[in-house]
């Protein structure tokens, strides 16, 4: 860990929000939907950071904002990642025409805008924290099925993939072994890079009211509550933003610091 | 016994274009077999074909017996049984050869615990012995091929294609990508493996030099097409087609520059 100051920042800063999130399983301040704060209370005395509106206790919010960003960011992640990885390799080793169907295919579910992909499945099922991860989710695999592909055509070009199939090696062990540990740390940094995409976006959601409904305090929708208070009462509006910074940020960093770790002629050269 | 007999194998290209046309060759147990051509004529391409892994869009014509098994249009599933006993291919480029995320090791023990079926020590003692007879130190085991240098990555290659213990072995330019002293080792180590184990070799290169310091019989491959084919010291000695007469002349004249300097 020494000599890489990104990657430490990038663990306090995402650790930081972590942190947030598994307290708010055990342990609240308050009940999130207790309104009995007072309206726009400001911050010290019983309530940290103040109130908002209707009197609910703003650091509460943040707490379970916190819970609903990671689930979301995570959950949508894995369905993409499960989703992009496996349609990624069925492209990359396909013969012509199915590599064809599959690019087109995933070009256009790219060129699709995520916002309007989600009010399709929000307009399909229910605006519901599940909603917000398959929509999120769905987009994102076809990023990172082009992704895949792309890797697993550069691998399979190589001379030691050849060398592999001469001395008598199977195509499934030849992914096992020389194709997936040579794309994973790509798709480990891309991965970890759509994470702090998907906090993002599951925030736009839920600003449009489109994401997780209400009493689920996700910090898009905090923020845009604190939008009629801004100047009364800014650290309403002030710190779910911040928080979403921290996370995105530390995010990133930790992508960076993932590359660095897993790809061994960066490890010593450095 | 012939281990590989090749009878008017063409290359084709998807829009229909030969890229090797109509070559035929047959090959032995100790006997070495040099392919030479320039770049394009098609000497990489004839060794996939011969192991059956051409590029997808690329298709063979006529006939590869390997070790007895036919190759053109055989299936993959089949292939792979008999290519992990028969061929061990050394290419160009060691740095592209080797998985960069492998060590070296766990890449000489993979074709070696399947083709012998070894586990645990015994593995490690052989992967020990197979860098031994590459004349590399056993503590290399451990090393990334980024941390060890160009002559050592292309004798790794050499104990990974020799693992398997091939009767048939493709050195594809295996020193061309290397220093002129290094060149020269592992010229002189692929000899003497080769003429340890009795294999068959099929040595792929454009320098006329160094096929004739290691091939028997040459074929002078132009466009895709053998030219002139026969013993290395009767081509050498009187080239008849024009090509082959190029590559002499070029060959003689660089070392006709050396022979000037010389005191």
């Amino acid at each position: 860990m020494r000599g890489r100051p990104a990657f430490v920042i990038g663990c306090v800063l995402a650790g930081l929000i972590l942190a947030m999130a598994a307290v708010s399983l055990v342990w609240l301040p308050y009940d999130p939907s207790d309104t009995t704060g007072g309206r726009l209370a400001p911050p010290g005395g019983g309530h940290l950071l103040g109130t908002d509106k209707l009197g609910r206790d703003l650091l509460t919010q943040l707490m379970v904002g916190a819970r609903i960003a990671l689930t979301v960011g995570i959950g949508s992640v894995l369905l993409g990642a499960v989703l992009g990885v496996t349609a990624g390799l069925l492209a990359g080793f396909a013969s012509d025409w199915l590599d064809d169907a599959l690019s087109a295919a995933l070009d256009i579910l790219i060129a699709f805008p995520t916002l309007l992909l989600a009010m399709l499945v929000v307009a399909a099922r229910e605006a519901s924290l599940g909603s917000a991860v398959l929509a999120i989710g769905l987009a994102m695999s076809a990023i990172v099925a082009r992704l895949t592909r792309v890797l697993v055509k550069r691998v399979l070009a190589q001379d030691y993939i050849t060398a592999a199939r001469t001395s008598g090696t199977s195509w499934p062990r030849v992914v096992i072994e020389h194709v997936l540990p040579n794309i994973w740390p790509t798709l480990l940094v891309n991965l970890s890079l759509q994470l702090g995409l998907a906090v993002l976006a599951e925030a736009s959601l839920s600003y449009l009211g489109l994401g997780p409904p209400p009493p689920n305090a996700s910090w898009g929708r905090l923020l845009q509550e604190a939008q009629a208070t801004v100047l009364t009462a800014p650290l309403g509006a002030v710190a779910p933003g911040v928080l979403l910074v921290v996370l995105v940020v530390g995010v990133n960093l930790l992508a960076d610091g993932f590359r660095d770790l897993a790809d061994p002629t960066r490890r010593r050269s450095r | 016994m012939t281990l590989l007999d090749v009878a008017g194998l063409s290359v084709r290209r998807a829009d229909g274009r030969d890229l090797v046309r109509d070559l035929s060759f047959t090959l032995g147990p100790g006997e070495r077999l040099g392919l030479i051509g320039e770049s394009g004529s098609g000497k990489s391409l004839t060794a996939l074909a011969v192991m059956g892994l051409l590029p997808a869009g690329m298709t063979a014509h006529g006939s590869v017996r390997l070790a007895g098994t036919q190759v053109v249009g055989a299936r993959d599933k089949e292939l792979d049984r008999v290519r992990g006993r028969t061929v061990g291919v050394v290419f160009q480029e060691p740095l592209t050869a080797l998985d960069p995320l492998m060590r070296v090791g766990r890449q000489i023990a993979g074709p070696l615990g399947r083709r012998r079926g070894l586990r645990g020590a015994p593995l490690r003692a052989a992967v020990a012995a197979a860098l031994d007879e590459v004349r590399l130190p056993e503590s290399l085991a451990r090393a990334y091929p980024h941390e060890i240098s160009g002559g050592q990555r292309q004798r790794v290659a050499i104990a990974m294609a020799l693992a398997c213990e091939p009767e048939v072995l493709i050195a594809d330019e295996p020193t061309t990508a290397l220093d002129v002293t290094v060149q020269a080792e592992v010229l002189s180590l692929l000899d003497r493996l080769v003429a340890e184990r009795d294999m068959a070799l099929l040595f792929i290169s454009h320098d006329l030099a160094v096929v004739a310091d290691v091939a028997d019989r040459v074929i002078v491959l132009k466009d895709g097409s053998g030219v002139e084919s026969g013993r290395t010291r009767d081509i050498v000695r009187e080239p008849r087609h024009p090509y082959t007469r190029a590559l002499v002349d070029s060959a003689r004249a660089l070392e006709g520059a050396l022979d000037r300097l010389a005191p």
